[in-house]
């Protein structure tokens, strides 16, 4: 029997794929990666495209929209990045929660009043222990 | 004593608000178990950055990236603060708010705050705090993109030098009962453990170590703070499934304290009924 690797790729939010591969083709950044087992440890930039999982007969593919690859000789571990992602939408995205910083901010001062915030707190921890002891 | 109609509306209103409670302890009840799944089916990838990262540890010893060095003048930090959006969780936010307030105090540099979820926000501004990001509404299925604003942001701000740590307060979720409000520092990136390999070896890059290093280190940062809010997810339910199930009881308890009195009045009534009947007999006799 060939030897094979284990294949993990996930997203952020879960996991895609995972089992074993005599040979991988993955979308390197820099052109068609192809992988197989006992590999050099190899960190890639991954670009859109298909990753294709060959073990015996068996092919699976699995869409990446870019990410990275880990590669050790008996592992290989693939972070997809979810979906849309892009350097320009994580842009928009920055200047769109700086924008609502702006708009919770009206007015804009350094210092934090660490006295008020305590009192508060301490206003909303008195009020929760209160209640508890009511319930009794 | 207040008339016994008035005590029998009052009591159909508890209930009422009874029956709400009780309908939302359920829902929360079923998010939570949701909100779960979700810690667990992100841990393939966090598990993955985190070896990753780890390996690179022990790989490469030339190039160190600024995301792992420390600095040795802090002169601004930020700090990202993970709340829900909404109240009605007990005492969720105000602590996760309390362990900020810890941090910021211990702070000798200056704080810039970044929120995410709305009740972190409303607290920050009453407080004063400069807050620099905010990230609100963030669904009950919440994706990377939610947050990845905010994250980008305090990560650029970290590269341009303009902050030179970055925290994260957050609540952990232990079990139903317990959640612990949590900090750990991000920025400069805390390390996983790593077994250390023997012999010299680095990776093959492709293409620049510098960039690739960047995108790994990005994506671990971003997947330590998404695990922060899907924990604070499975939090905020948990939390307000048992303060609902208080206010259900409370409500019960009324209606039990209400029912007595509300019988005591009628017997009153009644009483004084017979008493004004055998009263008018005895005059008319």
């Amino acid at each position: 029997m060939a030897s094979t690797m284990q294949v993990l790729v996930a997203t952020a939010e879960r996991e895609v794929y995972r089992g074993e591969a005599e040979f991988l083709v993955a979308p390197g950044a820099a052109g068609e990666l192809g992988i197989l087992p006992k590999h050099s440890p190899l960190l890639s930039a991954l670009t859109t495209g298909e990753l294709r999982i060959t073990n015996g007969d068996h092919v699976d593919e699995v869409f990446v929209s870019g990410g990275y690859m880990e590669v050790q000789p008996d592992m290989i571990t693939i972070l997809s990045d979810s979906a849309e992602r892009a350097s320009d939408i994580d842009e928009a995205a920055a200047v769109e929660a700086e924008r609502k910083a702006k708009e919770v901010l009206d007015t804009k001062k350094d210092d934090i009043d660490y006295a008020a915030a305590e009192a508060e707190l301490a206003m909303m921890t008195a009020r929760l222990i209160w209640l508890k002891k009511k319930k009794k | 004593m207040a008339s016994a109609k008035e005590i029998r509306t009052q009591i159909g209103a508890i209930q009422n608000t009874g029956k709400i409670t009780k309908a939302m302890e359920m829902v929360a009840a079923s998010k939570m178990r949701k909100a779960q799944d979700r810690v667990v089916s992100a841990r393939s990838y966090a598990e993955g950055v985190r070896r990753i990262v780890g390996n690179m540890m022990s790989a490469h010893a030339e190039y160190q990236h600024p995301f792992l060095v420390e600095r040795e003048e802090i002169k601004k930090v930020g700090i990202i603060v993970v709340t829900t959006d909404k109240g009605l969780c007990g005492g969720l936010n105000t602590n996760a708010l309390k362990e900020a307030i810890v941090l910021m105090k211990a702070q000798t540099a200056g704080i810039e705050v970044f929120t995410i979820g709305k009740r972190a926000g409303l607290f920050m501004k009453r407080v004063g705090a400069q807050i620099s990001g905010v990230a609100e509404n963030i669904s009950d299925t919440p994706e990377l993109a939610d947050i990845l604003g905010v994250v980008t942001l305090a990560i650029e701000k970290y590269i341009s030098g303009e902050l030179d740590e970055v925290h994260l307060v957050f609540s952990e979720f232990v079990n139903t009962m317990t959640q612990s409000p949590t900090t750990m520092r991000l920025m400069p990136c805390p390390l996983p453990e790593h077994e250390e390999k023997s012999g010299y070896w680095d990776y093959l890059y492709e293409p620049e170590a510098k960039d690739v290093l960047e995108g790994v280190l990005r994506r671990y940062v971003e997947s330590l703070v998404y695990h922060a809010v899907l924990e604070n997810k499975a939090c905020e339910q948990s939390a307000r499934m048992v303060a609902m199930k208080a206010a259900t009881d409370n409500a019960k308890d009324i209606v039990g304290d209400l029912k007595i009195t509300y019988n005591k009045a009628r017997q009153a009534a009644i009483t004084q009924e017979l008493a004004e009947i055998c009263a008018g007999a005895a005059a008319a006799g």
